[in-house]
């Protein structure tokens, strides 16, 4: 019992890391219909902006109070990035076959992971990332079942994280505008909507969410790299899919399905296809297997009824 | 007509043309869809276009709108040259309906008319995270216009049906909030009534008249010839990309050539001139 609550612990965290990312390939999907190879590697810009944030501001300074301004050094990194992605390499593409945004995507990916290792000092290896009082530390224990501080940080992000974006897309003009773009671009084009700067907003929200995860990341493994995007950029897209592409609470629950699905695997798998070497093939494998029998994932894409 | 009053502008800056087109030509290859059309929509005027299967109302109609650029010719709105993009014709003031609905299927009647009117709001995306009191009461403003305007056209108690599960008589007239929300001075409705039984055309009908009223001018594509004629102060019939007859219904609807456009001859007529 107390080891399914462990590896529930475990897959709720990896989840929650899951599905902050997840929804910025859902939201710019559900918008444009772009799947944005080159989401994870934002998520990983973010979580060099906290570091060098930390490490141009604080550094030595553990205390709670540079928390709060290290994401915001991650939020604006990781925006900035996004914004100028999409103003350069995808504006000038729209209209254009889906395919060539999807390789410009792949492209981008590999220029900013590039990008990183040369340029930011030491990235060549793994950098520590700056260990902050309360969100890291000794690990907490309840009735035998440990969890990492950062782990309650990482969840406790996602939840707040979730609730405001609710809240925007359904309560503010711009999230109404987004709502309206993504059923009929065109049409809402016609009725005066700015399309343009519809389509900036969702990869900046997507953007603001990776970045909440970089620093989360960072704190749970208390090192970053510049590959750090790659497999989780790939694990939260199939984490997007698995919820529905294209639905906001869909990423959230695709998230959290498939961190603990793959922690369960890792607990609950014997012998020699156990452990975590294979945990990445049995969350691409529930992948496949819902793709097979439930190709519009868990909650459904968000297809749009034309009657 | 109180509603009405508050819920659209009815200042003109003077009293010239609200549309006017001038010698409109569109070719598509070697195919002219649209020949040297002209037309003048004056402030306060319901105009129909009419025409046979093929002739180009819908062609010219997407030049009026913007949707397309027409080869030849000029389109002014309000005494200037239609904008490029379609947001900027938009707040231009020209607002339109479309020949088959299209609305945001998943979100409330409310929701939509709301999406119109965030043209006229000014509120910034970071002033709506931030929530100030300019924002507040933007918002709260909009909303008591969406309403007015579901009022206005007789959806008052739908605000909160998502727009996917109304009749389709509803949706047609919540298209026709939406499009209002944007404020227009000229509105464009392409066949408002398709679909519709007699007792809802005759619901549309005065739905037009009180927007008439309440100062836009309307233009209306319509195969429907009785609502046309009961509806409109001018008729615009076209024929092969060109302006058959223009004039009152009753001048319209007794010239021969219409007549002869719509049940005899048409097909010899089209041979002929192509």
């Amino acid at each position: 019992m107390t080891d399914l609550l462990q590896q529930l612990v475990n897959g709720l965290t990896l989840g929650s890391l899951y599905a902050l990312i997840a929804v910025g390939y859902t939201v710019v999907y559900g918008i444009v219909q772009l799947i944005n190879f080159a989401h994870g590697e934002v998520f990983m810009i973010g979580a060099f902006g906290a570091l060098a944030t930390w490490t141009l501001l604080f550094q030595g300074t553990t205390a709670l109070w540079v928390l709060p301004i290290m994401i915001l050094g991650a939020v604006v990194a990781s925006v900035t990035v996004a914004v100028v992605m999409e103003r350069i390499a995808y504006r000038p593409l729209r209209g254009a076959p889906r395919l060539a945004p999807l390789i410009t995507a792949i492209g981008i990916s590999v220029a900013l992971q590039e990008a990183v290792r040369l340029f930011y000092p030491g990235a060549k290896s793994k950098i520590p990332f700056p260990q902050i009082d309360v969100v890291t530390g000794p690990a907490l224990s309840f009735a035998g079942v440990t969890v990492q501080r950062a782990a309650v940080f990482t969840v406790g992000a996602l939840l707040m994280s979730a609730a405001l974006l609710w809240w925007f897309v359904n309560h503010t003009r711009t999230g109404h505008g987004m709502q309206a773009v993504s059923e009929d671009k065109d049409t809402a084009r016609l009725m005066g909507v700015n399309v343009d700067r519809i389509i900036v907003i969702a990869f900046a929200l997507g953007a603001f969410l990776a970045a909440i995860a970089g620093v989360a990341q960072g704190l749970l493994n208390a090192n970053v790299d510049f590959r750090m995007g790659f497999l989780a950029g790939l694990k939260a897209f199939t984490a997007a899919v698995l919820g529905g592409i294209g639905n906001i609470q869909g990423a959230v629950v695709g998230g959290l399905v498939l961190g603990v699905a793959e922690a369960l695997a890792v607990g609950f798998i014997p012998g020699q296809f156990g452990g975590s070497a294979w945990k990445d093939v049995w969350a691409f494998a529930l992948l496949i297997i819902v793709l097979v029998f439930r190709p519009q994932g868990i909650l459904g894409a968000r297809v749009v009824d034309r009657a | 007509m109180t509603a009405v009053d508050e819920t659209i502008r009815t200042d003109r800056p003077d009293d010239g043309p609200v549309l006017e087109a001038t010698g409109v030509t569109m070719r598509f290859g070697g195919l002219t869809a649209v020949n040297n059309v002209g037309m003048t929509v004056r402030p306060g005027e319901i105009l129909g276009l009419i025409g046979p299967n093929g002739a180009g109302k819908t062609t010219f109609f997407n030049c009026l709108t913007g949707m397309y650029k027409p080869t030849e010719g000029r389109v002014r709105l309000l005494g200037n040259d239609l904008p490029p993009k379609p947001r900027a014709v938009v707040m231009a003031g020209m607002a339109r309906t479309f020949q088959n609905i299209r609305l945001f299927g998943n979100m409330t009647a409310l929701e939509n008319v709301m999406v119109g009117r965030y043209c006229r709001t000014s509120s910034m995306a970071l002033t709506s995270i931030l929530r100030g009191p300019k924002f507040r009461r933007e918002e709260r403003e909009t909303r008591a216009r969406a309403q007015e305007l579901l009022e206005f056209v007789g959806l008052g108690k739908s605000s909160e049906h998502l727009a996917r599960n109304m009749p389709y008589g509803d949706q047609r007239r919540l298209e026709i909030a939406r499009a209002l929300a944007t404020e227009p001075k000229l509105l464009l409705l392409d066949e408002p009534t398709a679909g519709m039984n007699p007792r809802e055309t005759q619901q549309a009908s005065d739905l037009i008249f009180r927007i008439r009223d309440s100062g836009l001018a309307v233009v209306v594509i319509e195969h429907d010839m009785r609502f046309i004629f009961n509806l409109c102060d001018r008729v615009l019939c076209l024929v092969n990309g060109q302006v058959l007859v223009e004039g009152t219904p009753g001048e319209v609807q007794s010239d021969p050539r219409v007549i002869e456009a719509y049940i005899g001859g048409a097909a010899d007529d089209e041979e002929g001139d192509a």
